[in-house]
């Protein structure tokens, strides 16, 4: 084993084993925040499915509208 | 308390701090291999697939602390030893043999379609490799050549107070963030297998539960 290092270069030794730790977590949270990002899309995707088929149920329960008038036939000017 | 409670090593001085960091991260992620064995005999139990998916995250979370362990004590190795891996070591080579078992853990997963079997297989792989953990750790502990500091060694007294104190510390704090990251995983995981369920079934998909293209975690 070698002797102890001086305080200024084992310190780089330790800010880096932290760092690390640091970071693995750092990018452990950005993924997850991405899956979030993700799961909100599919919230969003599923509301508006929910909310088409809701409009789309709500116009077969309404009753339905007398047909259009049929229009009148034009008289054929008498010549 | 790792910087200003814990005394200075009279060995190794200011790099003996990466061992708050290392020792608890290793422990962690070795007991995590051996839950998610746990996990997966109980779901070759129950054949319960909540057990399957503990089994997954607790070995997926405990694969990045392993990373951690082998970048952080490649760090300690040079500071301490003056190389960054040294080949000789059983301790180095025995955790990078357990972290490159584990790794074959997703594409053994992924390479199966039917989710029934890639369960089962996976469970029985987590089981064997959980097993291989602490028996691997007794051999090394046994081996005569040894360089590695042992972290519980009873002949030289252990740690003192202080030392031993913030150790407990840094464990308990390590086991947290384990526990914390499992949840949350587990918290996802649940959310995105409910939601495209719930979308196949709005969208008027007779088989709702089933994922489109093939996936090595889990189905709930």
């Amino acid at each position: 084993m070698l002797p102890a290092l001086p305080l200024d270069e084992a310190g780089k030794y330790v800010a880096g084993a932290y760092l690390v730790f640091l970071l693995l977590i750092l990018i452990y949270v950005a993924i997850m925040a991405s899956k979030l990002s993700k799961i909100e899309q599919e919230v969003v995707a599923i509301a508006e499915l929910v909310e088409r088929r809701g409009s789309g149920a709500d116009a077969e329960k309404a009753p339905p509208r007398p047909p259009p008038a049929a229009p009148r036939a034009r008289k054929e000017p008498v010549k | 308390m790792v910087f200003f409670y814990a005394p200075l090593d009279a060995d190794q001085g200011f790099v003996q701090k990466i061992f708050y960091v290392h020792v608890p991260m290793a422990i962690v992620a070795l007991v995590g291999f051996v839950a998610g064995g746990i996990c997966a005999a109980m779901y070759l139990r129950t054949r319960e697939t909540k057990w399957d998916m503990r089994s997954y995250v607790t070995i997926h979370i405990s694969v990045i602390l392993a990373v951690g362990v082998l970048v952080t004590g490649s760090i300690w190795a040079r500071a301490s030893w003056g190389h960054w891996w040294v080949w000789d070591e059983p301790m180095l080579v025995s955790f990078l043999i357990v972290f490159l078992l584990y790794a074959t853990y997703w594409p053994l997963r992924f390479s199966l379609e039917d989710k029934e079997k890639q369960a089962r297989y996976a469970s029985v792989f987590a089981i064997v490799a959980g097993a291989f953990v602490p028996l691997n750790f007794a051999a090394v502990r046994m081996a005569e050549q040894y360089i590695h500091p042992e972290t519980f060694a009873t002949t030289t007294g252990g740690m003192p107070g202080k030392f031993a104190l913030t150790f407990v510390v840094a464990l308990i704090g390590m086991a947290l963030l384990f526990i914390t990251m499992i949840k949350y995983e587990m918290a996802s995981k649940h959310a995105t297998f409910r939601l495209r369920a719930l979308r196949r079934k709005l969208a008027g998909d007779d088989d709702e539960l089933t994922l489109t293209g093939r996936s090595a975690a889990p189905q709930l």
